[in-house]
């Protein structure tokens, strides 16, 4: 494509033509500001707030849709489009209706921004959504009514992109309003795409930071904090850092700033869940006889295809839409309540702490595990392993509200035993991740007992954003054939084509948990990649590369393994239940 | 001559009110590419103060299907569909089917609680797709990407009322009047398409002798004329509403207008959806801001995302410049309230 010459403000620019004025715009570094537009959904032209001046037009043009043409002149900052601008700025904040003091989107939040560079009266409109309805999801996920500037946001990422369906635009004009749907077949999977997508916090995550700031205060209990995988590529985000910058150091630190007791790493955690489910995949291939599928030869085949259960986003939805698959999933617990158990069993016990006076904090990129930590099942002698989960947000926006300057923290270490990790825990944040770790430890397991083959290390074949990944690997004698899925609404192309695959991962987000519903705003493909390669980076960069070689989870299992009764079952393992 | 020549040559121009040059619509849906295509036509009639398209199915039936048929013989188009209002359908059905007879035309019923919107072109393509009933984001144009992404050519009654007459060399320049309001005799009238408003009132017998002012084009999205400015054509829709001076006051008349399109707008753009309400707000306020109210109208004109958003000054502006400034001290009591001075001063 040849390029064209257009004018911006004046300035001759050479661009390619199939490019929105937006585009253009921001290549060239000139601001243009906006709201309802997201790199992952098309342009809905709504909020109105883009517009630019083309000369020749007589009306304005919004630059996140209009498309480039050789020889325009286009204005960005004339009379004309400020006027435009700056009232529909201010008739967008009259929907909003202002809590700042307890938000945690108060230090990144776009209204606010606006508001000051352009010097927006935010008085002259009264308040016009005061009697909106706040709609709460399980205990994850809420849309505030009253805040809500209709920029349909929402709705792209669950019906377009999630394919969930779960939320509607009801009523008419003025009165618009989004609401879960009536229908009693359809249900919210907690995935937080919606939260990640919404550019005022309208959507937003429950919050727990209140409670969790209360009990540091407090001061009565040891109080634990674990992080994910994820949070380490994508907090620098949150502090103007550049994409897939690594803060894993400073993460323990600004945590021990807050008044955290201990802090570990959930990667820990995830290397115990590659073992469990390592040697539980190897278990369900053994049983059913070399991968007949059920057309073919009519033989059954036993909890196969497995499936990964650390999503819990992917859990809710197998419980509700598929429940016929819950045999599939694998009975192995997420990373974070895997560590969690650890720390309530495990370290309790080396440390000499009553496990009921210790508080588990896991800071997550997802929102669903809100949801997960609160299930009755995971419960071990009456503890639940894991008390509160922080979005990656609140963590970011508890670092700002309490002043640590957290780009100058000294980088320290996780507290041990639970701070080690393999490289195959860094990638769980990672669509591909899980998959790669279990096959790496799988992979091993086998060439050791039979011998026959060299352990192989990477499994490229699993990684990157694209929704369906399929492979098929090498597993001893076997071919094992996998599917990942990111990203749920790619899911219904393998549901359906179950016989095809022996062990699939779903993460809900795209991307997986790097792009999770409590990741920093924006999560788009520019930063899921960024964080994705960034996570593949510590990899490369560890000592230990599978996870069965963590010595301190090799400690560990070794202890819990020669507990008494059925703890090494309530620790490793979960159950799943049919929901309506 | 193929029909397409014949309409070029007549000039025609659409009469759903936007005035687009027929021939050039259907240029565009022949040169697009694509194999399947529909022809729609647009018989909601939602315009308010216009009856001119139940008039004309009402009395040549004949020459609204045959523009259709001509529509699908030329464009090699499938399906013909008449989007038409309940009001309509259950008036005229009978008489249009006989018509249509064999010939692959279906009606589509105007979804009830569509409103105003629910006329407008991309609307329309909504509703017939079962989507929420509110414009789309443009471009793509129907005539490239319309129903189910197909090419498709929307034309209101009268434009393929006017398509069948060029066929049959008996287009005679003329278009059709509704004509309403605080006259004698109101109706839907056809006179030569060059009339001035003057002239068709006076043909009509409908020279009020009282003061009055005319909105035309539409009750709700035309623009308002004083009794000085009749010497010209009737642009938009064809409609001529006279008003009188003593039976409307300023301030309830602009209500009015603001109230229709607070009903009518479809919610999706920040300009239409809280600029109508504000305006309504400040209005209704003890002490109007009316740089604020003229603010918002601008915006509306500038930034809004389809025609209805940009109509919503017209009628508010065009009444207050035509009308209210220029009223002469003496005249000032005809409105009958104290609003005048208020709502004059920001377009003074």
């Amino acid at each position: 494509m040849k390029k064209i010459k257009i004018k911006i403000n004046d300035k001759t620019i050479e661009c390619f033509p199939d490019k929105t004025i937006m585009e253009v715009a921001k290549e060239n570094e000139i601001f243009i500001p906006g709201f309802c537009g997201h790199p992952d959904f098309p342009p809905k032209g709504n909020c109105r707030v883009c517009v630019v001046e083309i000369k020749g037009h007589d009306k304005l043009a919004i630059s996140c849709q209009k498309k480039v043409q050789a020889g325009m002149e286009i204005f960005t900052n004339t009379d004309r489009v400020k006027k435009a601008r700056n009232l529909n700025i201010e008739l967008l904040f009259a929907e909003h209706i202002e809590k700042c003091p307890t938000c945690i989107w108060r230090v990144n939040c776009r209204l606010l921004d606006y508001a000051e560079k352009y010097k927006i009266e935010i008085t002259r409109f009264s308040e016009r959504k005061a009697k909106r309805k706040t709609y709460k999801f399980a205990n994850a996920v809420e849309i505030d009514g009253s805040q809500c500037i209709d920029c349909r946001n929402c709705l792209d990422a669950c019906n377009m992109m999630q394919k969930i369906n779960y939320l509607e635009l009801k009523g008419k004009g003025l009165n618009q309003e989004i609401v879960p749907v009536k229908d009693k077949k359809v249900d919210c999977i907690y995935c937080g795409q919606c939260a990640v997508h919404c550019p005022v916090g309208a959507a937003q995550e429950q919050t727990n930071w209140e409670a969790v700031e209360k009990l540091l205060k407090k001061k009565s209990k040891v109080i634990v904090a674990q992080f994910a995988p994820s949070i380490r590529v994508s907090i620098g985000e949150e502090f103007s850092l550049p994409y897939g910058k690594i803060m894993t150091g400073k993460i323990v630190a600004g945590l021990r700033a807050l008044g955290f007791n201990y802090i570990f790493d959930v990667n820990f955690g995830a290397d115990i869940t590659t073992i469990v489910e390592a040697e539980e995949l190897l278990e369900r291939v053994k049983i059913s006889p070399s991968m007949p599928s059920i057309t073919r030869g009519g033989k059954k085949r036993v909890g196969l295809p497995m499936m990964t259960s650390c999503c819990p986003a992917w859990v809710k939805y197998v419980e509700f839409y598929n429940p016929e698959l819950i045999p599939n999933l694998t009975t192995a617990r997420s990373p974070h309540i895997h560590s969690g158990g650890a720390i309530k069993t495990f370290w309790a016990e080396s440390m000499n702490i009553k496990p009921k006076d210790i508080i588990v904090v896991s800071v997550m990129p997802c929102t669903a595990k809100k949801f997960e930590i609160s299930r009755p099942e995971l419960k071990i002698k009456g503890e639940a392993p894991v008390d509160y989960v922080l979005t990656t947000r609140e963590f970011a926006w508890l670092m700002k509200k309490n002043e640590i300057d957290f780009k100058n923290l000294k980088s320290k270490p996780a507290d041990n035993p639970l701070g080690e990790y393999s490289g195959a825990a860094a990638i769980y944040g990672g669509s591909g991740g899980v998959m790669e770790s279990a096959l790496r430890t799988a992979n091993a397991m086998i060439c050791k007992t039979s011998k026959i083959c060299a352990p192989k290390l990477e499994f490229k074949e699993v990684r990157g954003l694209d929704g369906i990944k399929e492979a098929s690997m090498d597993i001893g004698r076997r071919k094992l054939k996998v599917a990942v899925v990111n990203g749920i609404g790619n899911i219904k192309p393998v549901i359906e084509n179950l016989d095809n695959y022996d062990y699939i991962e779903v993460m809900a987000c795209p991307g997986g948990c790097i792009g999770g519903g409590g990741q920093p705003i924006p999560t788009d493909n520019e930063t899921r990649q960024k964080r994705i390669e960034a996570l593949y980076k510590i990899d490369k960069g560890q000592d230990v590369r599978r996870a069965h070689e963590n010595k301190g989870v090799q400690e560990m299992m070794k202890w819990l393994r020669g507990q008494k009764g059925d703890l090494e079952h309530k620790v490793l393992h979960t159950k799943y239940k049919k929901r309506k | 001559m193929s029909v397409l020549t014949k309409i070029k040559q007549a000039k025609l121009v659409g009469r759903g009110g936007a005035c687009f040059p027929t021939g050039e619509k259907w240029s565009m849906v022949m040169e697009a590419k694509g194999k399947k295509k529909y022809v729609i036509c647009n018989a909601a009639e939602g315009e308010p103060g216009i009856l001119k398209d139940g008039f004309i199915i009402d009395n040549y039936p004949e020459r609204v299907v045959d523009g259709i048929k001509l529509a699908l013989d030329f464009l090699g188009a499938k399906k013909g569909i008449i989007y038409i209002n309940h009001k309509y359908y259950k008036k005229y059905k009978k008489k249009l089917l006989n018509v249509i007879g064999k010939s692959p035309i279906d009606f589509f019923k105007k979804p009830i609680n569509s409103g105003y919107i629910g006329g407008e072109e991309s609307s329309i393509l909504n509703a017939i797709e079962g989507r929420r009933i509110e414009p789309r984001l443009r471009p793509p144009f129907p005539v490239t990407s319309g129903l189910w992404n197909c090419l498709t050519l929307i034309n209101n009654v009268e434009t393929l009322y006017n398509v069948s007459l060029v066929n049959s060399g008996e287009f005679a320049d003329k278009r059709f009047y509704t004509i309403n309001g605080d006259c004698m005799h109101t109706g839907v009238f056809s006179y030569p398409d060059n009339w001035t408003i003057a002239k068709i009132l006076k043909e009509t017998k409908n020279i009020v002798k009282f003061p009055f002012f005319v909105q035309i084009g539409g009750d709700a999205s035309g623009i308002v004329l004083n009794n000085k400015q009749l010497k010209r054509q009737v642009d938009g829709a064809g409609s001529i509403t006279v008003y009188s001076i003593a039976k409307h006051k300023p301030k309830d008349l602009i209500k009015k207008w603001l109230y229709f399109f607070l009903n009518e707008t479809c919610g999706q753009c920040t300009p239409c959806r809280e600029g109508v309400y504000r305006l309504l707000e400040i209005i209704k306020s003890p002490e109007p801001d009316w740089q604020l109210f003229k603010d918002l109208l601008i915006n509306l004109h500038d930034s809004s995302f389809c025609g209805l958003g940009c109509v919503v000054p017209i009628p508010i502006e065009s009444f207050i410049r035509n009308v209210l400034v220029d009223i002469p001290k003496s005249k000032k009591k005809l409105f009958n309230s104290n609003d005048i001075h208020e709502v004059c001063s920001c377009y003074k």
